[in-house]
Formats: C-alpha cells, structure tokens, sequence
C-alpha cells in the first residue's frame, strides 16, 4: 500500500499548532476591560488598531499621548482639535486610575500613575502575563505585532481578554 | 398592482434614491479635485481609471519603508478586505464590495492625507487622488 507520510506529517504538524493556539486560548481566568462605547472614539483610535480600553493605561498617559499624536508610535495619528478634545475627555474619565474604575485595577498594579507610560505592553503586569508566549507566535503572520490583541485574544473587542 | 408589487416598487425607489444620496458627495469631491488638478496642469484632460489602478498598486520609496504602496495595506484586488500592520481588518476599497465608502470628503481627505504620507513620502497631487477614486469607483 502506498501510504501518503507527506501528507500525514504535514496534517499531524497542522493538528498540533493549532491545538497549542487553541489551548493557549481557552485557558485562564477572566481579565474584563470594558471596551470603548464611543462611536467617536472607536472610529478615531480603533481604524488601525483594536481601540484599547482606556482603562489599561493611567490618566497620566492618554493625556501624553493624546499631546503628540503627530507621532504616535511611528505614525501621524493627528484629527482636528475639537476631535481630539472629545476623545481626551473620554480617556481621561475612563482610564484605569480615574475614580471608581476597577477594570484596569490589576494590569496597572505597580505601574506609577505620573510617569506616564506609552505602551500597554510595557507595563509590568502585562509583561509578566504575556512571558510565556514564545517568540516564534509573536512574529506569527497572523500575529506580528503586540499590539495585535485579537490575533489571540479572540474576544478582545468585546472586552474579554483572557489567556 | 398588488400589495407585493407594491413594497417592490417602494424598496427598488428606496435603494435608488439611498443610491443618489451616497453618489452626490462622491461627484461633489470628484468635481473639487478636477477643479484642482486642472489649476495645477492647464492640460490636465480629465482623470483615469487605469492610471489610478498602477498608481494603487506601484511601489514608491518616498514613504515609510514598511508601507510602500497602497497595497501593503489595502488588498491587491480592491474588492477584497485589506488588513493593517496592527491586524485590523480594513474593509474592501472598491465602491461595488463597500458601497457605504467616500459619503464623507472629510473622512475621505483624512485618509489620503495620512496614507499618503506614510506611502509616498509626500501629499497626493489632486489628479493622483481623483485617478485613484476614479479606479475605485469603476470597481
């Protein structure tokens, strides 16, 4: 009998990474971060990336970045002022250290409110979630960039951003 | 006429008169960037599809080196999604796959200036603009 092996070892080698994405992808607790509501403010920060949830970041950081955004991370994210005063008003009272706000509570744990960090994926908590994660998924073509939430997070948009 | 025939008659002048209302703002914006192109080249004989399909899919080295044409974003076939560095989806540009597409000038000149820029290095000319919504509109 003539046994395919080719075929066999790629189908095998298929089965087993995506079982590896799916399960990396099921497990772990909750981590709810209440997504953006403003339609506004979906469309500005959510057209070339997932808009973030204000409350992954402190005040102190929307407010630096909404300050230069004619260089925003390599890009010239600038919108007219009365734009951009919406959408800074909207950060600040939702950011993660804004009075009452508890979604952000852990993922900020140890970050300083005043330095006012840029990149989510620098701050601690972040860092130390995503440490398993090897290197190889990062640079995934469906991946490629930490900035991509969905490409595994599968419900990110909707708030839910578990392991 | 029956009641059928009817809601036909009324859907088919619903979707024609939506249709009129969406084709408005793209002729105004298309007639503005005539008007320029023609300031800026006395000769200028009105735009084409044709040039606006190489010019979306041409590689410039003006711009940013990970996005060297319209194509390192937006899909090769304009009817079909495109996806951002960040792993956004970017709906098809083609007017026939996302009829909802240039309503807006604003909304249409904030993206040529930003794509432009991070493409070509530089602002689109009117005639490049027109050329290329021309292309899409045809598509």
């Amino acid at each position: 009998m003539n046994i395919p092996y080719r075929a066999l070892a790629i189908g095998l080698v298929t089965i087993a990474l995506s079982a590896l994405l799916f399960q990396r992808a099921q497990a772990g607790g909750s981590h709810y971060f209440a997504p953006v509501g403003d339609p506004v403010v979906k469309e500005e920060c959510g057209s070339c990336h997932l808009a973030f949830p204000p409350s992954m970041l402190p005040a102190s950081s929307w407010q630096r970045m909404m300050a230069d955004l004619k260089n925003h991370f390599g890009d010239d994210a600038s919108v007219d002022p009365a734009t951009a005063r919406r959408i800074t008003d909207y950060l600040l009272a939702n950011a993660g250290d804004a009075g009452g706000r508890r979604y952000g509570d852990k993922l900020l744990r140890g970050t300083s409110t005043t330095n006012a960090p840029l990149r989510i994926t620098e701050l601690r908590k972040w860092v130390r979630e995503h440490r398993e994660v090897p290197a190889w998924e990062w640079k995934h073509q469906d991946v490629r960039t930490k900035a991509n939430c969905v490409a595994c997070h599968a419900a990110a948009d909707r708030g839910y951003y578990e392991d | 006429m029956n009641r059928k025939e009817k809601t036909l008659l009324l859907g088919l002048t619903l979707a024609l008169a939506s249709a009129a209302a969406q084709a408005a703002p793209r002729d105004d914006l298309l007639a503005g960037y005539g008007v320029a192109a023609n300031k800026a080249d006395p000769a200028f004989a009105g735009f084409s599809a044709a040039r606006g399909e190489a010019f979306h899919r041409k590689s410039f080295a003006g711009g940013k080196a990970d996005t060297p044409a319209c194509t390192s974003c937006h899909a090769n076939d304009p009817r079909t999604a495109g996806r951002t560095p960040a792993g956004k989806t970017i709906e098809p540009v083609a007017v026939s796959a996302s009829p909802g597409r240039y309503g807006d000038p604003a909304k249409v000149e904030k993206w040529f200036k930003r794509n432009c820029h991070d493409v070509l290095g530089r602002e689109c000319t009117p005639q490049e603009k027109g050329d290329w919504l021309s292309f899409m509109l045809s598509r």
